[in-house]
């Protein structure tokens, strides 16, 4: 499974209780609103451990997400911008979060820039179907990737940095 | 199946494009509707329903059978989710990771299990764990083992149109050792989708309300209007042998297992922080969001 560290951070993201994907009318909105509650919990528990790492947002119909993700290395912040569709399948199948700039230049990524989870995170997820949502996909899924994928492209040179920004 | 038709000379199209075009120069009396498109999003997925719906030989009435040929696993499931709403009868295909196996599965909405009944089943690889650098890890692409996988979906569904030989609803191939394991599995009366246990209720009914059938053994009698050499049919398996080589049925048989399992629902086992509900209104909750 994930880390000691990464464990304890999911413990404290608060589950969800609604079983209901898009196309379920009036449950869709309820569940939106566990989602957004958990989110906003979970930004405020990551400012608090001086770790505020994402910002999301969706659409009226919280069918499309977007937002930004950042990575501190070395002292300077890195800034990525992030992007997913809810499927119809959601939450049985957690959706496929994209960081369109970096496609093609990581073998850990699929076309378009959905990135690729390891073999852990489709049975963990499977097996808290309904509890996890959004912010535990970001925790589990998202965060992750970064700390093991932005590391190895600035060594290699990949990426650059796009202005100096101090902590 | 989704990538095999590709050639050199197509590079830029889509999948499906190349598909058409490859098959199209095969046998030009087919007809073909392409569409390109994810269909796991809300948009997409109605128009996919709608062409399942109407989308058979005649326009208007619902297509014969559906074959999924895709390769993840959440396409798989709104493939699933889109055929029990609807109660299309579809096949499903695959091969795995690490292309060493693969398997076709038959599934008719409410009498044999769907795709989201058990976790995904898995044909035993048996590869040597020494030999992968990573723990578990083995990404590979074999177009052989593809061929192969899609030779016996269409050999499936030749049977299941054309009515002849035994339809299997779940063939597996392990190409290591060459070996094929048949089973069919009931659905599950507590699968998470709804529709799935809506349609195991209708059939149930159906079910119920067919007469009795007697089962008829009838000796087809073989006449040859002479025999001049005596020729006699004489059967190459002795009784005692097929006796010895039949044996109990397991849950699932030899080859056959599931990629990972799901625990019994716990009622309140662990201390979990759950969302409290404060009253806000969904716009409420947006703009706390975009303002932190």
């Amino acid at each position: 499974m994930a880390d000691e560290a990464t464990r304890r951070v999911v413990s404290e993201i608060p589950v969800l209780k609604t079983n209901a994907g898009p196309r379920d009318r009036e449950l869709w909105v309820q569940r939106l609103k566990e989602e957004y509650q958990s989110l906003i919990r979970y930004v405020e528990n990551n400012k608090n451990a001086d770790n505020d790492w994402f910002r999301l947002e969706s659409n009226k119909e919280g069918t499309r997400w977007f937002g930004k993700c950042w990575h501190i290395h070395d002292l300077l912040k890195y800034e990525f911008d992030i992007e997913f569709d809810i499927p119809i399948t959601y939450p049985t199948t957690a959706p496929e979060i994209a960081v369109p700039e970096l496609d093609g230049k990581t073998a850990k990524m699929y076309r378009g820039g959905k990135i690729c989870l390891t073999d852990h995170f489709k049975p963990l997820w499977a097996r808290n179907v309904p509890k996890f949502g959004l912010a535990h996909l970001m925790a589990l899924g998202l965060g992750p990737w970064l700390a093991v994928e932005i590391p190895d492209l600035i060594q290699k040179g990949v990426i650059q940095h796009k202005e100096k920004c101090n902590q | 199946m989704n990538r095999l038709f590709f050639q050199p000379h197509q590079a830029g199209l889509s999948k499906v494009q190349a598909a058409e075009y490859t098959l199209r120069n095969i046998n030009p009396d087919v007809l073909f509707e392409v569409h390109n498109y994810n269909i796991t999003t809300v948009e997409n997925f109605q128009h996919f329903m709608d062409r399942i719906s109407n989308g058979g030989l005649e326009e208007g009435k619902p297509v014969d059978l559906v074959l999924s040929c895709v390769d993840n696993f959440e396409a798989r499931m709104a493939i699933n989710t889109a055929c029990n709403e609807l109660g299309q009868t579809w096949m499903e295909s695959g091969v795995s990771e690490n292309a060493v196996s693969g398997h076709i599965q038959l599934i008719i909405p409410g009498e044999s299990a769907c795709f989201a009944c058990a976790p995904p089943l898995v044909v035993a690889a048996n590869i040597d764990e020494k030999t992968l650098k990573r723990e578990g890890v083995c990404a590979a692409s074999l177009p052989t083992t593809m061929g192969v996988v899609a030779g016996i979906l269409v050999q499936n569904v030749l049977k299941f149109l054309l009515n002849f030989g035994t339809v299997s609803f779940y063939l597996g191939y392990n190409a290591m050792q060459d070996f094929f394991p048949t089973m069919s599995m009931k659905p599950n009366p507590q699968c998470d989708d709804r529709n799935c246990r809506k349609q195991q209720e209708e059939y149930k009914k159906k079910v119920a309300a067919l007469p009795k059938q007697e089962a008829v053994q009838e000796e087809e009698e073989i006449i040859h209007e002479d025999n001049e050499w005596g020729i006699e049919l004489v059967s190459e398996v002795s009784e005692e042998e097929l006796k010895n080589s039949s044996g109990p049925v397991p849950d699932l048989p030899e080859g056959i297992t599931v990629a990972y399992t799901i625990p019994e629902k716990q009622e309140d086992s662990v201390a979990e922080v759950t969302v409290e509900d404060s009253g806000e209104s969904l716009e409420d909750l947006m703009a706390k969001m975009k303002n932190m």
